[in-house]
């Protein structure tokens, strides 16, 4: 007789009614789950922003004011150059590079003289302008508005030195890549731009 | 798409850029009460895309119908969206 025939009269093994608790077990552990992904709140989105040109400004900044747009919970990490983008004064003057940049309409060569970076940043700002872009100032505002929490690493502020006083009001200060990273963990979407 | 609508508000982002357009229409719908009706008014042609991706990803907003037209030579993108919920 083969050994794996199910017997219900087996002594040995769970009993019929062993198995539907555990089965009744399974299915409460399943809801609740269920109801915590479905409860979840509002997705969550870290990005973490590392540079400072007018250029690399935009896009974390308009992610994030899309996504809180969405609804979603924003959270936008600034480290390195992209402290400018949060402080008042730099960030109506953050410069294009014309240098290294293989976009431009011109060798390196020439990209490299003094006045190419400004020409650059005039010409983009000028698009800007007349494509109806907001400034950055308007999409931090924006995004200040909306709730997206703008985080300012405090080592490299240290490192730096910039003053705490002259980043936008609302942005926080204090913080680290452990709570950038806590926050990572907890986001359904992580970028660094 | 069904017309059976009346606008409630309309809001005019003619002459604003990604992400403007969204985001207005946002603040502009959490203004409104349920079954309202807003009318987006838009030259950002990334509109036409953009608005009916925030629609389907935000809860509680319905597009009911999207129009492209002209205005003064100038392409106008036309958005209605519906608050479902308050």
């Amino acid at each position: 007789m083969s050994t794996d025939t199910p017997d219900a009269s087996a002594s040995d093994g769970p009993s019929r009614s062993e198995l539907q608790a555990q089965l009744d077990d399974l299915q409460e552990e399943l809801n609740d789950l269920q109801s915590e992904v479905d409860d979840g709140g509002p997705k969550k989105m870290v990005i973490v922003a590392t540079k400072g040109t007018l250029d690399m400004a935009y896009p974390p900044l308009i992610l994030a004011s899309t996504a809180a747009a969405f609804g979603w919970d924003v959270t936008v990490f600034h480290t390195f150059w992209a402290l400018d983008v949060l402080h008042e004064e730099q960030s109506k003057d953050l410069k294009l590079s014309a240098v290294g940049n293989p976009s431009m309409p011109m060798p390196n060569a020439i990209a490299a003289m003094p006045f190419m970076d400004s020409m650059a940043t005039k010409m983009m700002k000028r698009k800007l302008d007349e494509e109806g872009t907001a400034t950055v100032e308007e999409l931090i505002d924006m995004g200040l508005d909306q709730g997206v929490e703008f985080q300012a690493c405090q080592m490299t502020i240290d490192l730096l030195d910039y003053d705490e006083d002259a980043f936008y009001d609302g942005v926080t200060v204090g913080v680290g890549a452990a709570t950038a990273l806590q926050d990572m963990a907890d986001a359904d979407i992580q970028l660094l731009v | 798409m069904s017309t059976e609508y009346t606008v409630t508000e309309t809001l005019d982002v003619k002459g604003a850029g990604c992400p403007i357009p969204v985001v207005k229409t946002k603040q502009a719908i959490d203004d409104l009460a349920a079954e309202e009706v807003l009318e987006v008014v838009a030259t950002d042609s990334g509109s036409m895309s953009d608005i009916p991706g925030w629609a389907e990803t935000t809860a509680g907003v319905e597009l009911l119908d999207q129009e492209e037209t002209s205005e003064d030579g100038e392409d106008v993108y036309k958005h209605y969206v519906r608050k479902t919920e308050q």
